[in-house]
């Protein structure tokens, strides 16, 4: 500051230092606690990488889980039924999920009477919140107990944690569908459900993309789910959903609970696969939610 | 006027007069059956995990509550106690850190950061909400735990052991302490994210009036951002708890799986969902499988009551802002 600067009392006063200090000191703070996370993010995201790296080969994509007795030379060892097998329940959780959830946005956004909406719109967020082990329970006394484990009695789990997101986003995305397209629409002679099937839904779609992409993203790395539903799974390639199948999380979890070393090397790679799938997925769901959002909100 | 009271009301108001349309009422059956999932899917949950648990709700009645046991006396006995304690901790435990941690990020992102570092670092804070919670529960063990045992454990004895919650210096690395962290990480991107829209929807021309009254920064966010966004601030920390209660996975990787109360968070303990997750390769007899789920009854009630009163608060906020 130059010599003419204002220097008033009001500036120079003692009263005014400490609200300047205490004001400096909580900005740092808020700082910190941005870098905090990023540094938590990358350090997570960073131990996952530099230790999952030497796992992952080829044989690692192509080869199941070997079993190793502790002599001679070790068998090449990989997670391709667990990859398939995360693979084919999330499919069918996706396939249960996304019709439920699609009529229920539609239901809620487009014909329910408002009160009513805002009621079921509370049950699924309910719904939501409900821990994922305690779905897993449910699923375990509903289909499992008597029955025994199946892969699809896991997507019935995981389906009922997808649903509550995509509808949510559905929603969010028939919001913004302009209300004169229906009203030009029904103006023309097309009845409700030709409107809302063929005028409506078909703007939307860029919010269902997103909300499927997230939801399957948060499913497939789900373990809560999987325990007492398929868990006890061999270690060759299956495909038939009707009998347990090995999945990436729950290879992590139980190569993470042994005292090998090379099946921790193993749980790492198979993390960063994991990891890997969910971020690109995650990052899809972002560049579809910014583009079907800004083409409705008509600033393409 | 007509028609912008015509607009208020919704699409579900657009209605065409006429002839009856079968397609219309197809829709509108197949869309409202589906809607009522939600509801249909609360009661069936809360109805399964009743009456499976109904052995032991008899057998032990509200006593599993306060019984510390899981198959004592050649497993007969069962007790929720140290669950819930371990549940109790660990979740308060994680919300105590997360919370001015979350709001400061929140804070830091509204109010301080230039446009492209928020554009860069809220979608990492959102990443992180992302990363599974068994790959967090792997880097709990393989790298959090010995860093408790080695290092941060130590240090934190070192300083603090006359407080209880740190008398002993960590033997093991999988610990409530590991668990605390491993939740407080979980409920940071959650928490910091909800509140982050609370504060952007906090009208400009109250914080310009403060500024131009000659506030701080730190006095507009005391006097303007957090009263203005008390209630919203207030649910998304009961819905960080819910989530904290409700993890499974992470924290029976990391907490050490024992049925045990201690004040000491360098020892291990277990919780609710923790438990139920590490009986998954099976219960032998048909009471410990009620018992589990009894475990999961405790849970289910916690997380509906959490969510129930974080939506009503989150609806009441949004209902007064419709109306400005």
């Amino acid at each position: 500051m130059s010599a003419q600067a204002p220097t008033s009392d009001l500036f120079r006063s003692e009263r005014m230092r400490r609200r300047r200090i205490v004001n400096w000191i909580v900005e740092g703070a808020a700082t910190l606690a941005a870098l905090l996370a990023v540094a938590v993010l990358v350090i997570v995201v960073g131990s996952v990488v530099s230790r999952g790296w030497h796992a992952i080969n080829l044989d690692f994509f192509t080869k199941s889980q070997a079993l190793y007795s502790g002599f001679g030379p070790r068998p090449a060892s990989g997670i391709e039924n667990a990859i398939i097998g995360t693979l084919i329940i999330i499919g069918i959780a996706l396939l249960m999920a996304l019709p439920v959830a699609i009529l229920t946005a539609i239901y809620l956004n487009e014909l329910a009477p408002r009160k009513l909406a805002s009621v079921l719109t509370l049950a699924f967020d309910v719904l939501n919140g409900i821990p994922a082990i305690v779905l897993g329970i449910f699923v375990f006394i509903f289909v499992v107990v008597g029955h025994g484990q199946a892969a699809w009695k896991a997507s019935f789990a995981l389906a009922i944690l997808m649903v509550p997101m995509i509808a949510r986003s559905t929603q969010e995305v028939l919001a913004l569908v302009p209300i004169s397209m229906r009203e030009a629409s029904l103006a023309l002679g097309a009845a409700k459900w030709r409107t809302t099937l063929s005028v409506v839904l078909p703007q939307a779609v860029g919010g269902i993309v997103t909300g499927a992409t997230l939801a399957t993203a948060r499913a497939a790395g789900e373990t809560a789910p999987l325990l007492f539903t398929t868990a006890l799974y061999d270690n060759s390639v299956h495909t038939d959903p009707r009998q347990p199948l090995a999945s990436i999380p729950m290879f992590i979890f139980t190569s993470a609970e042994q005292a090998d070393p090379v099946l921790h090397e193993q749980a790492w790679g198979a993390a960063a696969v994991l990891i890997g799938i969910i971020l690109i997925a995650s990052l899809i769901a972002r560049w579809f939610a910014d583009k079907s959002v800004r083409r409705l909100k008509g600033e393409r | 006027m007509a028609v912008a009271q015509e607009r208020a009301r919704g699409p579900a108001a657009l209605q065409r007069r006429g002839r009856f349309r079968p397609g219309d009422a197809v829709l509108y059956v197949v869309t409202c059956a589906a809607a009522l999932t939600g509801v249909v899917l609360l009661a069936l949950i809360t109805r399964e995990v009743f009456v499976e648990a109904w052995p032991a709700m008899q057998k032990f009645g509200l006593h599993f509550l306060t019984t510390q046991a899981w198959g004592d006396n050649n497993k007969t006995l069962f007790g929720a106690k140290s669950f819930i304690f371990g549940t109790v901790v660990t979740s308060l435990g994680a919300l105590l850190i997360a919370t001015p941690v979350s709001l400061a990020i929140a804070l830091f992102l509204t109010e301080l950061a230039p446009r492209w570092i928020r554009h860069v670092v809220a979608p990492l804070i959102e990443l992180l909400a992302a990363i599974p919670s068994v790959v967090l529960g792997l880097w709990g063990i393989l790298v959090l735990g010995p860093f408790i045992t080695g290092t941060l454990g130590p240090a934190l004895h070192g300083t603090f052991g006359w407080l209880p919650i740190f008398a002993s210096k960590p033997t093991v690395g999988s610990n409530m302490f590991a668990a605390i962290l491993i939740l407080t990480i979980m409920i940071i991107p959650i928490v910091s994210s909800i509140c982050r829209e609370l504060f952007v929807g906090v009208p400009s021309e109250l914080k310009d009036g403060a500024l131009a009254l000659g506030a701080t920064r730190w006095e507009v966010v005391r006097g303007v951002i957090f009263p203005y966004a008390r209630a919203g601030i207030a649910a998304a920390l009961i819905l960080g708890l819910g989530r904290a209660l409700g993890e499974a996975i992470a924290v029976t990787q990391v907490i050490g799986n024992n049925v045990a109360i201690h004040a000491d968070l360098f020892k291990p303990g277990d919780t609710l969902a923790s438990r139920i997750a590490g009986q998954y390769q099976g219960a032998d007899t048909a009471l410990q499988v009620a018992s589990l789920v009894y475990l999961a009854v405790i849970l289910l009630v916690f997380s509906l009551i959490a969510n129930l009163a974080a939506q009503l608060i989150v609806r009441r906020v949004a209902g007064r802002h419709q109306i400005r």
